[in-house]
């Protein structure tokens, strides 16, 4: 008897405190924020956290307390998916912006789904994050397979390559984003002199024997930093200048760093922008130094951009709803359908997979160690 | 294409094959000596090897600002190396291999290949405290440049070996000049001196070397010693002539070097610089097998391409152990009942 009297007594303290307060709408964050990759992860977060400020008093006026909470997926996917059920139990969460890595996206969304937790990615580029068609999996970066036709396009467009030398580290990224880019060369009548994957490390010298030999335009080299800056600083002590070209796997200030003398005349495309790169971002990066005493990175801005999809989308949801705070699943359709502006990187809307329709790679370049955006290529996933 | 274009391809291809090779050459003698005196494959080698390159890459940076000479940084940077690694491989030896001196053979072996990984995280970790990860050697002005090239007092000699194909840069020949040195002072020191006449009896029989007087621990810390320092020097002249090097870096060329060792016959010094060399020059070839397919129109040929390099090593290897198991300079022991 007693129990049962204490939990009326809670119940009835619980609907006067709903009635006076208002009641409080959570978006979630997850991204590695320790271990290895926690710097980009935090930079997600604090992005969004930044459009959550902004969004909060807009909330406030229609009733809704709006939070941002931080979920750590250590770039791990079981720790992801973890992290990703505590946030499917959490029925205040109506929406997740997350995360880096697309071996966390794809079973972190998973775990969502059947709870139809809408799922924005600011970063994953692999096509199966949402090859899949999810419900509930969008992103607002390109895609892997737009990478690749993409570089191709630059070699021949901007670097006027006619012949053209294929390097791929032999793992599943750098062997699948050369076969892409060899794909789109044939579809261009390009010459392609050599293809050929190496594990190699440090002593590249029978490949760049083969390099002069052949004489190509341009050399296209898919794999990771740390071996391509060992490869570039080795053909450039070799005398050859031909420019070097490869994924967003180049996108790290190391390159520079390993290449030394040798990091010019490299070109690597990338998702994620430099924030000089974006017109907007100006104030947003003042703003993001002044709060979090931080330089802001691509990833802050994709991050911002994604919370602003999800808060859009649950405006666009609370207002279809009949002005009442929206379910999860009115949510989850309401960011697949909608079109969301004001954004960082230009307006976002999604295909029916959850691609972005309309998505920009960047193609950085190095000169003296320098880095510099040299062009922007408009992509579109396959399917619109 | 014709002669006069692949003439000088191959020639490059060769050259560069037998750089590399001089690299893992000395490696491979810290393997062969070791394995020589203890029958043990000191498997921590790549990491004593690594040490060395991370102390050439520490001096190197310390010295970068001063306008010392560039030969005299390389020097220091080379002694450093040295004194550092053969400390570290007595070290080892002494926590590591003494105290099971009398177990089962197997049981050192899984020690060395435990120290190796233990050495590998501490490197990872004194270098990871200030923030690195790939080392990056800053060199001296020129060493970069072409041997013999523009503005020195030999381009006539640079332009004649370039014709051929012969397109060596001053670091190639440093690494040359100075692995065939260190092949010249071991080779004096194990055949000339009373000291290595002692690690050469210890290395014959220990027991019956002990009798003799001569104290075999002492030999075997020394053996150790030598066989450290020349780690030490294969670890410089690595990163002299691939440019970065980080914890890790070892496990490749150490693997390579050890089959060097034991192509040549392992436990002879001048089988594990045939093997260094045989090794370096067929990668070299198997890596540029694909241009020769191409140009002969054998189809099956032309896939075979970089990717290879190493598979090629250890195919070449594993002929040479079934048609001759010593190795090619290696003598058989007999075993006296």
């Amino acid at each position: 008897m007693k129990s049962t009297a204490l939990s009326l007594s809670v119940l009835a303290a619980l609907a006067l405190g709903s009635a006076s307060a208002q009641t409080t709408v959570k978006i979630a964050t997850l991204s590695p924020l320790s271990g290895g990759q926690s710097d980009l992860g935090t930079q997600i977060r604090n992005g969004a956290q930044l459009a959550v400020n902004e969004y909060k008093a807009q909330f406030q006026k229609l009733g809704m307390n709006l939070q941002l909470v931080a979920y750590d997926d250590q770039a791990d996917p079981a720790t992801g998916t973890a992290q990703a059920r505590k946030i499917a139990a959490d029925r205040s969460i109506l929406a997740v912006v997350g995360t880096l890595n697309s071996g966390v996206a794809i079973p972190s969304s998973q775990a969502l789904v059947s709870s139809r937790v809408a799922m924005v990615s600011p970063a994953n580029t692999a096509n199966n994050v949402t090859d899949r068609a999810l419900s509930n999996m969008n992103r607002i970066v390109a895609r892997d397979d737009a990478q690749g036709p993409a570089g191709a396009n630059f070699l021949t467009d901007n670097l006027k390559a006619k012949r053209v030398y294929l390097l791929n580290d032999k793992t599943a990224y750098g062997e699948g984003l050369t076969k892409e880019v060899e794909k789109a060369l044939k579809a261009k009548s390009v010459q392609v002199v050599g293809n050929e994957g190496t594990e190699e490390k440090s002593d590249f010298s029978s490949i760049i024997a083969k390099i002069r030999l052949q004489r190509p335009d341009a050399i296209y080299f898919g794999g990771i930093y740390n071996q391509i800056g060992v490869f570039i600083k080795q053909l450039r002590e070799a005398g050859i200048t031909t420019p070097v070209m490869g994924g967003d796997g180049m996108d790290s200030s190391e390159l520079a760093t390993i290449a030394g003398r040798g990091a010019t005349n490299i070109y690597f495309t990338t998702v994620a922008a430099p924030i000089d790169a974006l017109p907007a971002a100006k104030t947003f990066a003042a703003n993001f130094q002044k709060t979090f005493k931080d330089q802001a990175q691509g990833f802050a801005a994709f991050g911002y951009d994604a919370a602003k999809v999800v808060l859009q989308g649950i405006l666009a949801a609370h207002k279809a709803n009949g002005n009442k705070v929206p379910s999860r699943t009115q949510v989850e359709s309401a960011i697949r359908k909608g079109t969301f502006t004001g954004l960082l990187s230009g307006n976002v809307s999604f295909n029916s997979v959850g691609d972005r329709r309309s998505a920009t790679l960047y193609v950085m370049n190095v000169q003296g160690g320098k880095y510099q955006l040299s062009a922007r290529l408009p992509v579109r996933p396959a399917r619109q | 294409m014709d002669l006069a274009t692949l003439l000088p391809f191959l020639v490059n291809v060769i050259a560069g094959g037998l750089v590399l090779g001089f690299v893992y050459a000395i490696i491979a003698l810290g393997y062969t000596m070791v394995y020589g005196v203890l029958q043990l494959i000191n498997f921590a080698h790549s990491e004593v090897f690594v040490t060395g390159a991370v102390v050439g890459f520490e001096v190197f940076r310390v010295l970068t600002p001063s306008p010392m000479n560039g030969y005299l940084k390389l020097l220091i940077a080379l002694l450093a190396a040295m004194v550092i690694s053969g400390l570290l491989n007595v070290l080892i030896e002494r926590l590591a291999y003494r105290p099971l001196r009398n177990a089962p053979k197997l049981v050192p072996l899984i020690t060395a290949i435990g120290v190796s990984l233990v050495l590998q995280d501490v490197l990872r970790l004194i270098e990871g405290f200030q923030g690195r990860f790939d080392l990056t050697y800053t060199l001296p002005e020129g060493f970069s440049g072409k041997f013999c090239g523009e503005g020195s007092s030999c381009v006539a000699l640079g332009n004649a070996l370039r014709t051929i194909g012969l397109d060596l840069q001053l670091k190639d020949v440093i690494l040359i000049v100075v692995s065939l040195l260190s092949l010249a002072v071991l080779n004096y020191l194990v055949n000339r001196t009373r000291l290595g006449k002692a690690i050469r009896a210890v290395a014959q029989d220990r027991v019956t070397a002990g009798l003799m007087g001569i104290d075999s621990n002492r030999m075997i810390s020394a053996t150790f010693l030598i066989g450290g320092a020349l780690g030490g020097i294969s670890g410089v002249l690595f990163g002299l002539k691939f440019g970065t090097v980080n914890a890790y870096s070892g496990f490749d060329p150490g693997i390579i070097a050890f089959t060097a060792a034991v192509l040549g016959g392992i436990g002879s010094i001048p089988g594990a610089v045939l093997g260094g060399l045989t090794l370096g020059v067929i990668q070299n070839l198997i890596g540029v097998t694909n241009i020769f397919g191409g140009l002969l129109g054998i189809a099956n040929l032309e896939s075979i391409d970089a990717s290879y390099q190493r598979i090629g090593a250890f195919i070449v290897l594993v002929l040479i152990l079934i048609f001759k198991p010593t190795g090619l300079l290696g003598k058989s022991n007999v075993e006296k009942v």
